[in-house]
C-alpha cells in the first residue's frame, strides 16, 4: 500500500470552475506520446489521451492491452519512458503518488487496501493529514454521503461490510482530498448490478460538479450507458477514440480485440440425463479466518445441463469449489454424491477416478504449475490416468502426446514445443488447462471463473466448449462472477450469497435484477436500500 | 539508490551452468585477498589448495573418500529441498546413523552374535541400519512439522545438538572400550564389521561406491517417476501439488527420511569405512557442508556429485594449506561460506536483472 498523505480538505465549492467542457480550454489531465517499456517489451507506446473536466471518459482494452500501465503513469506510480503529462497544458513530473494527489488527481484501485479490522472512520483517517483528529471524521463522512447520495457507517468495522460498501470508503478517502481527476480502475467487478446502479448515481454527480473521470471497464454495455468518450487500447497502442454511445458492443469489442467474435452458439437440443453432482445439506467451514463457511448448500446438476454458480467475489466461491473437488474434505459422506456415488470424505484424486473433472480459479500455482513444461502439467491432473504411469514411472511420451492433442483441439498459442507453463498468455493457459480437463472425457466438469482475466476471443471459445461438453451429457457447473457469462451458457443459475446457496432459477425465466438481488442477500419480496 | 530485481524472460542452460562456475571463480578471488591480506601468496595457496591434491594418489583417495558423506548428505537433502522442506539436521541424521550402525559393529565385537550363519551379514546390516537409524531420527521434525505445524528448520537444527551430545554420552559411558585406557573411545570393528579397502594401503574404501549408486538413482527418481514429479511439484507449486492430488503430508515424511536415511548411510560409511570405530565425534560438520554441497550442484544430483567432489578438494587442500602454509584451518570453513553466498548470489543473477535507479524515484 503506498503511502498517502493528501493536505486538501474536502470543498464542494472549491476551486473547479465552471462545469462542462469548454472547447478552447486546455485538456485537465492529457497523456502526450507516452511510452513505457519493461525491458524489451513495451507496455504503452505512443498514447494521447485527454481527459476534460466535466467528462466522464471510458479506457478500454483486453487484458494486456496497456490500461493499467497507463493510469498507473498518470497516478505517478511508474515514470514513463517517453512522453509528457500535461496538466491543464502545463507539462508536469509526477515523483509519485503524493505528488499526483497534492494536484488534484485521485484513483480507486480495483484491489481495495483497507484494513479488515478497523472500522470505516479508522480506515479513512489513515489517508488523510496526521493533523486530522478522529472525532471530526464522522462528520466529514456524514457530508460526503449527503453530498453525493452514498451510506457509509463510521463505525462499522471494514470485515463486516460488502464489496461495494468497502468500495465506498475507497471512493469516499479520494473524495475527501477533493480531486479534480479522477481514475476508477473496473470499480464494477465486484458490484451487484443494484450497486452498480448506486455507483454509477454518484458518478454522474461528480461529473456535474466539473470533475474529470478516467473510467476503466471491459463491461462495454456500461461504459455505453456512462461515457460519452472512449479510449480504445490494444497491444499498448491507441486503436481508436470513439463516442462510445454511437458504438455497438459487438463494434467496440472487435476494436478491442481486432478480430470479430463468434456469438456463442447454444448447445441445440438434448435430453437432460440423470442427476451426475447431487449435493445434499453440505455445510463446512472455510479453512481461512476471513473465508466463507458454506451453510447448508444444496444442488443437483443433471447430464447435460449447465448449473451457473453467481455470486459476488468472497462469498464462499473458493470455499465450495475446494469442498467439490475433493481439495478440502467434507467429511460426510452423504453430502456430495458424484454419479451416485457418495464421495463427501474422498479426495481429489478419489473423485477424478470416478471422471469428475475440474478447473479452479488461479491458473497460475493452482491449476497449473508455471514453471512445469506443458507435458509435466498434463500429469498433475492426468497421472491417475490409463497409461500416464507404468510401475510409478511417467510415460513422458504419452503425456506429451496428450498434451500436443490439447494444443490442437483448443488452439493453443504458444512458442517452443513444450514451454513452460507461465510462458504463455493467460487466455491460451487457461484455454490449456481448461482442455486438459475436457480431453479427460470426464461426467462431471466443475469450473471456478473459467474466463477470469482471459481476453474475449479465448473466453468465447471456453465458453463454447462447456457448451459443447454439457451436448454430449456432462454435467457442467460454472461459478462465475460474470453474470453476462452465466445467462449467456447457463441452464439455471443460483446465487451463492455469505456461504448460501439459492434454489436455481431457470436462466430463461428470470432477470438479472433478480439474480442480482439475490446476489445482494435479499430476496425479491424486499427492496433494495 | 535502488535496486530492482526484475525476472529475466527465458531462461537460459548455459547461464544456469555458468552461475556456479562463475561463483566459484569469485569465491577464489575473494580468499585470494583475504590470504593476501593474511601475508602469505596467493598464488601459492591456490597451488596448496586446488592443483596439489589433484596430482598425488593419496590426496586423490583422500578426496574421494571426502566426497563420499558430503554427496550421499546432499543428494539426500536435494529431496528435501526440492520439496521445500529446510532440513538443516543432516549433521544429526548423521551421526544417528553412524551410531545405530556403529553399534552392531560393537555387538558382534570378537565374534559374537555369528554363530552358525558366519559374519557375512554384518556389514550389509549396519548399512540398512545406519540408513534406518538416520531415517527414523528424520521423521521427528517431519512428523512435528506435518502434525503441529512446528518449523523443521528448528527441530531438525537443535535435533543435531541432541544427537551430539546422546553420542558422546554413549562412547564416554556404555560403550567405552573397557581396555581403552579410560579414552571415550569405544572398541575398534573387527574387520568384519569393516567396509574393505579398495586399494592395499590407501584409504579408498568400498563405501565410495553408494556416492555415485545414490546420485543415479536420484537422478533417475526425479527425472522419470511419479515420486521424483510429485516432489519438484510441491516444492514449485504446492497448491497446484494439492490440486493434482498428491498428499503434502505423505511427501514431507518421505523427503525427511530419504534425506536422513541418505544421511545415515554417510554415518554408517564414515564409522565403518574411515574411523574404524565410535568416537565422541565422528563428523567434522558433513551435515551442514552437504547443505552448500546441495546448492552449489544446484540440486541436481549429478551437479551434487560434482560440487561434492569440488568442496572434498578444499577440504583436503585446507589440511595441506595449515601444514605447508601454516594458514589456519577455519579458513577452509570460512571459505566454503563465501563461496556458498557467492552461488546464491549468482543463482538469483541468473533469474533476474539488476536495474539500478538512482534517488528515490518512483515505485515500478
Amino acid at each position: 500500500m503506498e503511502p498517502r498523505s493528501g493536505e486538501q480538505r474536502l470543498n464542494p465549492e472549491s476551486a473547479i470552475s465552471s462545469p462542462g467542457v469548454v472547447a478552447d480550454e486546455a485538456p485537465l489531465l492529457a497523456a502526450r506520446a507516452i511510452s513505457k517499456r519493461f525491458g524489451s517489451f513495451v507496455a504503452n507506446d505512443r498514447i494521447d489521451l485527454a481527459l476534460a473536466r466535466g467528462e466522464i471518459h471510458a479506457l478500454l482494452g483486453e487484458n494486456g492491452a496497456g490500461k493499467s500501465t497507463l493510469v498507473k503513469i498518470l497516478y505517478g506510480l511508474l515514470s514513463p519512458s517517453e512522453g509528457e503529462i500535461l496538466w491543464q497544458g502545463a507539462p508536469i513530473a509526477l515523483a509519485n503518488p503524493n505528488a499526483a494527489r497534492a494536484l488534484g488527481i485521485g484513483m480507486v484501485f480495483q484491489h481495495f487496501s483497507l484494513f479488515d479490522n478497523l472500522t470505516v472512520a479508522e480506515n479513512i483517517a489513515l489517508a488523510l493529514p496526521t493533523s486530522e483528529r478522529l472525532e471530526t471524521i464522522p462528520a466529514r463522512i456524514a457530508e460526503i454521503s449527503r453530498a453525493y447520495g452514498f451510506a457509509l457507517e463510521p463505525d462499522r468495522p471494514v470485515y463486516s461490510l460488502s464489496a461495494g460498501e468497502r468500495q465506498r470508503i475507497e471512493i469516499a478517502r479520494c473524495l475527501l482530498q477533493d480531486p479534480k481527476a479522477l481514475i476508477l480502475d473496473e470499480p464494477t467487478s465486484v458490484l451487484t448490478p443494484q450497486e452498480v446502479e448506486k455507483l454509477f448515481e454518484t458518478l454522474e454527480k461528480l461529473k456535474a460538479e466539473g470533475r474529470a473521470l478516467l473510467y476503466i471497464s471491459h463491461h462495454l454495455e456500461e461504459v455505453k450507458r456512462l461515457c460519452e468518450r472512449a479510449t480504445i487500447l490494444r497491444l499498448g497502442k491507441v486503436v481508436a477514440t470513439c463516442d462510445p454511445r454511437a458504438e455497438t458492443a459487438r463494434s467496440l469489442a472487435a476494436l478491442m480485440v481486432g478480430a470479430q467474435i463468434k456469438e456463442v452458439r447454444a448447445a441445440g437440443a438434448h435430453g437432460l440425463g440423470e442427476p451426475r453432482l447431487v449435493v445434499a445439506a453440505l455445510s463446512a467451514p472455510s479453512p481461512s479466518p476471513h473465508g466463507v463457511s458454506l451453510k447448508d448448500v444444496s444442488l443437483e446438476v443433471r447430464g447435460g445441463e449447465v448449473v451457473g454458480v453467481a455470486g459476488v467475489a468472497g462469498n464462499g466461491q473458493s470455499e465450495l469449489f475446494a469442498y467439490l473437488s475433493g481439495e478440502l474434505v467434507a467429511g460426510r459422506a452423504e453430502a456430495i454424491r458424484i454419479d451416485g456415488e457418495a464421495v463427501g470424505d474422498v479426495g481429489i484424486a478419489g473423485r477424478r477416478a470416478l471422471r469428475a473433472a475440474f478447473v479452479p480459479e488461479e491458473r497460475n500455482g493452482h491449476a497449473a504449475a508455471p514453471d512445469f513444461t506443458l507435458s509435466e502439467n498434463i500429469v498433475l491432473t492426468g497421472h491417475g490416468a490409463d497409461g500416464m504411469t507404468r510401475a510409478g514411472f511417467i510415460d513422458a511420451r504419452k503425456a506429451l502426446d496428450k498434451s500436443n492433442e490439447v494444443i490442437a483441439t483448443f488452439d493453443v498459442r504458444k512458442s517452443g514445443a513444450d514451454p513452460l507453463a507461465r510462458t504463455l498468455s493467460g487466455g491460451n493457459l487457461q484455454k490449456f488447462v481448461v482442455g486438459r480437463e475436457i480431453l479427460s472425457a470426464p461426467g462431471l466438469f466443475v469450473v471456478n471463473q473459467p474466463t477470469w482475466g482471459v481476453d474475449a476471443l479465448a473466453s468465447a471459445a471456453i465458453r463454447q466448449a462447456l457448451l459443447d461438453l454439457s451436448a454430449r451429457g456432462v454435467a457442467v457447473l460454472v461459478i462465475s462472477q460474470d453474470l453476462d457469462e452465466l445467462f449467456e451458457i447457463s441452464d439455471r443459475i443460483a446465487v451463492l450469497h455469505a456461504g448460501r446457496l439459492s434454489q436455481p432459477r431457470v436462466a430463461r425465466l428470470t432477470t438479472r435484477e433478480a439474480v442480482g438481488l439475490l446476489m445482494a442477500g435479499m430476496d425479491e419480496g424486499d427492496h433494495a436500500h | 539508490m535502488r535496486i530492482d530485481l526484475v525476472a529475466r524472460a527465458q531462461r537460459s542452460r548455459i547461464r544456469e551452468i555458468a552461475a556456479p562456475v562463475a561463483a566459484m571463480a569469485v569465491a577464489i578471488l575473494i580468499g585470494g585477498v583475504v590470504v593476501a591480506l593474511m601475508g602469505r601468496s596467493p598464488g601459492t595457496a591456490f597451488d596448496v589448495y586446488f592443483v596439489e591434491p589433484l596430482t598425488q594418489s593419496y590426496s586423490l583417495q583422500a578426496i574421494a573418500v571426502k566426497a563420499t558423506p558430503l554427496v550421499l548428505i546432499a543428494t539426500g537433502l536435494a529431496f528435501c529441498y526440492r520439496a521445500n522442506f529446510w532440513n538443516i539436521g543432516a549433521e544429526g541424521q548423521f551421526i544417528a546413523g553412524g551410531a545405530l550402525g556403529g553399534w552392531l559393529g560393537l555387538l558382534t565385537h570378537d565374534g559374537a552374535l555369528q554363530g552358525a550363519i558366519g559374519s557375512w551379514w554384518i556389514l550389509p546390516a549396519m548399512m540398512i541400519l545406519g540408513a534406518i537409524g538416520g531415517a527414523l531420527y528424520a521423521a521427528i521434525p517431519a512428523l512435528l512439522k506435518v502434525r503441529l505445524a512446528v518449523s523443521e528448520i528448528l527441530t531438525s537444527l537443535m535435533l543435531v545438538y541432541v544427537a551430539q551430545l546422546a553420542l558422546d554420552w554413549l562412547v564416554r559411558g556404555p560403550w567405552k572400550d573397557p581396555e581403552g585406557h579410560n579414552l571415550p573411545v569405544s572398541v575398534n570393528f573387527d574387520p568384519e564389521a569393516s567396509l574393505p579397502l579398495l586399494v592395499d594401503g590407501g584409504s579408498l574404501h568400498l563405501g565410495v561406491l553408494f556416492a555415485p549408486v545414490a546420485v543415479a538413482l536420484a537422478a533417475l527418481v526425479f527425472s522419470k517417476t511419479l515420486f521424483g514429479y510429485s516432489v519438484r511439484l510441491a516444492g514449485a507449486s504446492p497448491r497446484a501439488a494439492r490440486f493434482g492430488g498428491f498428499d503434502d503430508r505423505a511427501i514431507a515424511i518421505a523427503v525427511f527420511m530419504i534425506s536422513g536415511g541418505l544421511a545415515g548411510l554417510a554415518g554408517v560409511v564414515e564409522v565403518s569405512g574411515k574411523i574404524g570405530q565410535l568416537l565422541p565425534s565422528i563428523s567434522p560438520g558433513y551435515g551442514f557442508s552437504a547443505i552448500i554441497v546441495a546448492f552449489l550442484g544446484r540440486l541436481s544430483p549429478v551437479g551434487i556429485l560434482v560440487a561434492g567432489l569440488v568442496l572434498a578438494l578444499t577440504f583436503v587442500g585446507g589440511e595441506d594449506a595449515q601444514i605447508a602454509m601454516h594458514l589456519p584451518g577455519d579458513l577452509t570453513l570460512a571459505f566454503q561460506g563465501v563461496l556458498l553466498v557467492c552461488v546464491l548470489a549468482a543463482d538469483v543473477l541468473a533469474r533476474y536483472r539488476l536495474f539500478f535507479t538512482w534517488g528515490w524515484g518512483a515505485r515500478s
